[in-house]
C-alpha cells in the first residue's frame, strides 16, 4: 500500500501536465472556403486567457472582392467589426478564456457568392520536440542558427502565400475579363447586324412619305389598314404602293 | 509493480481515464455548425505532389439539455476530395471522428467537401451538427517527434530535416508560381487577341452594312426618281 499512493499520484501528475500542454497547444487554422450570396459563415475557437490570437483574411474571387467580417468574445461582445473590406489583419490579446467566435458575412450581396480565406493563429508555435518546453540550458550555435533559418522560412513561405493569393483574384480578374469580351463582342455584332436591317427595313415605309411631304401632297393618316383604304378610295391620299 | 493491489490500480486506471476523457474533449481547435445534409466545401490550393492531412470530430446538438453531446457514435461524414480537374481524388464515409489524407499529383485548387448524411439527426438533433476540423497542408502535416522516433534523429538532426522540408516546400511553391504565371499570361494574351480581331471585324461589318445600306437606298431613290 505504500508504493501505490506516490505512484499514482505521479500518473495524476503526468497526466495533469498532458492536459495543460494540451489546453496551452498553440493552434492554426488556415482555410479557404466559399460564401454564397446572402449567406454568413461563422467559426469559433477556445482561447485561453491572455493568450494573443491574429485574424487575416482575404477575398479571393466574387463580386467587388468584398466582405463583412466580426469577431465576437465569449460574452458577446463585438471586439472587431468592419464591412466590405478586401482583405485585413486583426491581432487581439484574449482577456477573458473562452470560445471565440468570427464570422464572414455576404448578406449585402444578391447574386455574387465569394471565396473567402482565412487564417487564425492562436499562441506561438510549438518546440519542435515536445519535452524541448522545459529545457534547461541556452542553445547551442548550431540550434539558435537553425531557429533563426526556420524564422527566416517562415517568413518566405508567409510572403508567398500572400502573393499567391493575390495572383489568384488577378487571375480571376483576368479570366472573367477574357470571357466578358468574347460575350460582348457576339453580342454587338449581333446588334449591328439587326440596326442595320432594321434600319433599311422600317425606313422604306418612311422614306416613301418624304418626297410627297416636301410636295406638300401627303398628309399623315393612322395606320389601321381599313382607314387608310377609305383615305385612298376618296382620292386625298395617293397610292403609297 | 509490487506493493500495488487490485483497488488502487483499479482507482488509478478511472481517474486516467476520467483526465484522458477530458483530454479529448478539448482536443481540436477551430469547429463551425452546419445543418443537416448541407455541404461545406473548402479549398486548397496546393501545388503537386503535396500532403494534405484533414482531421474532423463530429458533436451532436442535444435538444432537450440544449447542449452538445461530447461524442456520438453512429453519427458518419462524408469527404469528397476533387482535383483542379474536377475528378474526383477521395470519396469516402467516416465515422463521426476521422482523418483523411492525400497527396495531390496537378498543381491547383483542390475542393474539399463534406456533409452528414446521417439520419438520426433530424430525429434528435433538431438538424444541427458541430464540425472541429484541422487540415494540414505539406511541411505542417509533418509530425515531428514521430518522425525523430521512427529515424532516430538527434535533435539538431531534425531540426535540419525541418528546415530541409521547408525549403523543399518553398521550392514546390516557387515551381507551381511559375505555373500559373504562365497561364495568367496565356489569358491576358487571349484576351489581347480577341479584342483586336473582333474590333477590326466589328469594323469591317460596320462599314459593310454601311454600303449595302447606302446602294439599298441609292437603288430605291433611283426607282423612285428622287436622284
Amino acid at each position: 500500500m505504500g508504493s501505490a499512493a506516490p505512484r499514482s499520484a505521479s500518473v495524476l501528475l503526468l497526466l495533469l501536465l498532458l492536459l495543460l500542454l494540451r489546453a496551452e497547444q498553440p493552434r492554426g487554422a488556415e482555410l479557404t472556403f466559399e460564401l454564397p450570396d446572402n449567406a454568413k459563415q461563422c467559426f469559433h475557437e477556445e482561447v485561453e486567457q491572455g493568450v494573443k490570437f491574429s485574424l487575416d483574411y482575404q477575398v479571393i474571387t466574387g463580386g467587388h472582392y468584398d466582405v463583412d467580417c466580426y469577431v465576437e468574445d465569449p460574452q458577446g461582445n463585438t471586439i472587431y467589426r468592419e464591412t466590405k473590406k478586401q482583405y485585413d489583419s486583426f491581432t487581439y490579446r484574449a482577456e477573458v478564456k473562452g470560445v471565440y467566435q468570427f464570422c464572414f458575412s455576404n448578406e449585402f450581396s444578391t447574386f455574387s457568392h465569394k471565396t473567402v480565406y482565412f487564417d487564425f493563429q492562436v499562441g506561438d508555435e510549438p518546440p519542435i520536440l515536445p519535452d524541448m518546453g522545459n529545457r534547461v540550458t541556452a542553445l547551442t550555435q548550431m540550434e539558435s542558427a537553425c531557429v533563426t533559418i526556420h524564422e527566416a522560412l517562415k517568413t518566405v513561405i508567409d510572403s508567398q502565400t500572400h502573393y499567391r493569393l493575390r495572383e489568384a483574384q488577378d487571375r480571376a480578374r483576368a479570366e472573367d475579363l477574357n470571357s466578358r469580351v468574347s460575350y460582348w463582342s457576339i453580342g454587338e455584332t449581333i446588334a449591328l447586324f439587326v440596326v442595320s436591317f432594321s434600319q433599311v427595313g422600317a425606313s422604306g415605309e418612311g422614306l416613301r412619305v418624304l418626297p410627297l411631304m416636301a410636295e406638300g401632297k401627303w398628309k399623315p393618316v393612322c395606320k389601321d389598314h381599313r382607314v387608310r383604304q377609305e383615305a385612298r378610295e376618296s382620292g386625298e391620299v395617293p397610292d403609297l404602293v | 509493480m509490487a506493493g500495488v493491489g487490485p483497488g488502487p490500480l483499479r482507482a488509478m486506471g478511472r481517474q486516467a481515464l476520467l483526465l484522458l476523457a477530458l483530454c479529448a474533449t478539448g482536443a481540436r481547435g477551430l469547429y463551425f455548425h452546419i445543418g443537416e445534409t448541407e455541404k461545406r466545401c473548402f479549398i486548397e490550393e496546393i501545388p503537386d505532389e503535396t500532403m494534405v492531412i484533414g482531421n474532423y470530430r463530429t458533436q451532436m446538438w442535444d435538444k432537450q439539455k440544449e447542449v452538445f453531446l461530447p461524442s456520438t457514435p453512429g453519427l458518419g461524414m462524408h469527404v469528397e476530395v476533387k482535383d483542379p480537374d474536377g475528378k474526383v481524388v477521395l470519396s469516402r464515409q467516416y465515422g463521426s471522428e476521422g482523418r483523411f489524407t492525400f497527396t495531390s499529383h496537378t498543381p491547383g485548387d483542390h475542393q474539399i467537401c463534406l456533409h452528414s448524411n446521417s439520419t438520426r439527426m433530424a430525429l434528435f438533433a433538431g438538424g444541427k451538427l458541430r464540425v472541429h476540423l484541422d487540415i494540414q497542408v505539406g511541411e505542417h502535416a509533418n509530425n515531428y517527434p514521430e518522425i525523430a522516433a521512427k529515424d532516430k534523429l538527434t535533435e539538431l538532426q531534425l531540426r535540419a530535416r525541418q528546415l530541409l522540408d521547408q525549403v523543399e516546400q518553398i521550392q514546390k511553391e516557387q515551381d507551381y508560381q511559375r505555373y500559373r504565371e504562365e497561364r495568367f499570361r496565356l489569358t491576358s494574351e487571349s484576351t489581347n487577341q480577341r479584342v483586336l480581331w473582333w474590333s477590326i471585324a466589328q469594323t469591317v461589318i460596320l462599314i459593310l452594312t454601311g454600303i449595302w445600306q447606302m446602294r439599298h437606298l441609292k437603288s430605291f431613290f433611283e426607282a423612285k426618281k428622287l436622284v
